[in-house]
């Protein structure tokens, strides 16, 4: 087993070896999720039920969290992520959001609380 | 999930792309904006599913993989900003595809040096009605175009807002981000 901060992806094995076996060489995600969609954990699988690969996954998504975040945490491709991802789903583990319509650009609110947002930063 | 009562305990997620050319300082921009360090990850991009011609140096592969930044910015409880940065180099055109889907808007950074490097993501953006600026990201002891210059070399209408930033600096980066949020706000809706 790999300590966690070493990379999972091995420049000279290839860099798609490692990442295939962890999803079985799947690539096709059960469910439709995009780099954006947030997932949590729904605190009803434990860990300890799960192989290493979907307990770390899992142990990413304590609170929403981004597809693309866990991928990177992971080191895994995105693609491979949301394999892993949708299959903790299909378990009962992770709950996806729902697919939402894209945010609209002409929604004024929408706007208004990143303009506050973003100038709280300053 | 949805809960029976159709409310959903997940925030909600908006896209803002921070595109340009190689090296135009783009990952800086992102890390220094966002809340997070800015992480990567790769998506998987087949051959098979790209299909135009400018594919030079990944047409023998099947499968290869295109890495992309990200940052985030929490508005509020229940509203999340994320910055994708797309990748410099052209022929990942079709990672912008998939990235651009359902973004805000864009902000298009250009080196000073090479102004002309930014055209292809003003071109895509321009395309695709997605609404953009122009931040020239101001490289020690490059020439300092005005905003008409610039304007002009790269052939922007009217209404895009051209500026300067130091993708360097937090505050920069984030007062070119509420302009971009400004220019939304101003934009009629695309019909
Ligand atoms: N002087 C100066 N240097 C900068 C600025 N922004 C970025 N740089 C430097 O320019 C180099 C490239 O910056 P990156 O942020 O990696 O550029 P990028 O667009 O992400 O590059 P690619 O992802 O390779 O296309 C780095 O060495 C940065 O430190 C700036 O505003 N001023
Ligand atoms: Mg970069």
């Amino acid at each position: 087993m790999a300590a966690d901060d070493e990379p999972l992806i091995d420049e000279d094995a290839g860099r798609l070896v490692r990442p295939y076996t962890v999803s079985n060489g799947r690539t096709a995600p059960t469910r439709r999720l995009d780099l954006m969609s947030l997932v949590a954990s729904t605190g009803r699988v434990g860990q300890s039920d799960l192989t290493p690969e979907y307990a770390r996954t899992l142990r990413l998504c304590k609170g929403p969290t981004s597809v693309a975040e866990v991928a990177a945490h992971l080191r895994l491709p995105a693609a491979v992520t949301k394999v892993l991802l949708s299959d903790l789903v299909d378990a009962g583990a992770v709950a996806a959001q729902a697919p939402r319509p894209a945010a609209d650009p002409s929604d004024r609110r929408l706007l208004e609380i990143l303009l506050d947002g973003l100038q709280r930063r300053l | 999930m949805a809960y029976s009562d159709g409310s959903d305990p997940f925030p909600t997620a908006v896209k803002v792309l921070v595109a340009g050319g190689f090296g135009v300082g783009k990952t800086t921009f992102i890390g220094s904006a966002s809340e997070i360090e800015p992480l990567s990850t790769e998506e998987l991009i087949t051959a098979a599913s790209a299909g135009h011609d400018d594919l030079h140096g990944v047409e023998d592969k099947t499968t290869t993989t295109v890495a992309f930044d990200f940052g985030r910015i929490t508005m509020d409880p229940s509203h999340v900003l994320y910055l994708f940065g797309t990748p410099g180099q052209d022929r990942f055109w079709f990672m912008w595809e998939e990235l651009s889907n359902g973004a805000l808007g864009a902000v298009v950074l250009a080196d000073p040096r090479r102004l002309q490097d930014c055209f292809s993501a003003v071109d895509f953006f321009e395309h695709r009605r997605i609404p953009f600026l122009v931040a020239v990201n101001e490289f020690d002891g490059a020439y300092r175009y005005t905003a008409e210059e610039v304007r002009s070399a790269l052939k922007l209408g009217a209404g895009t807002p051209v500026l300067t930033c130091d993708a360097r600096v937090a505050r920069s980066a984030t007062e070119t981000l509420i302009a971009l949020v400004r220019h939304l706000i101003a934009v009629p809706a695309s019909p």
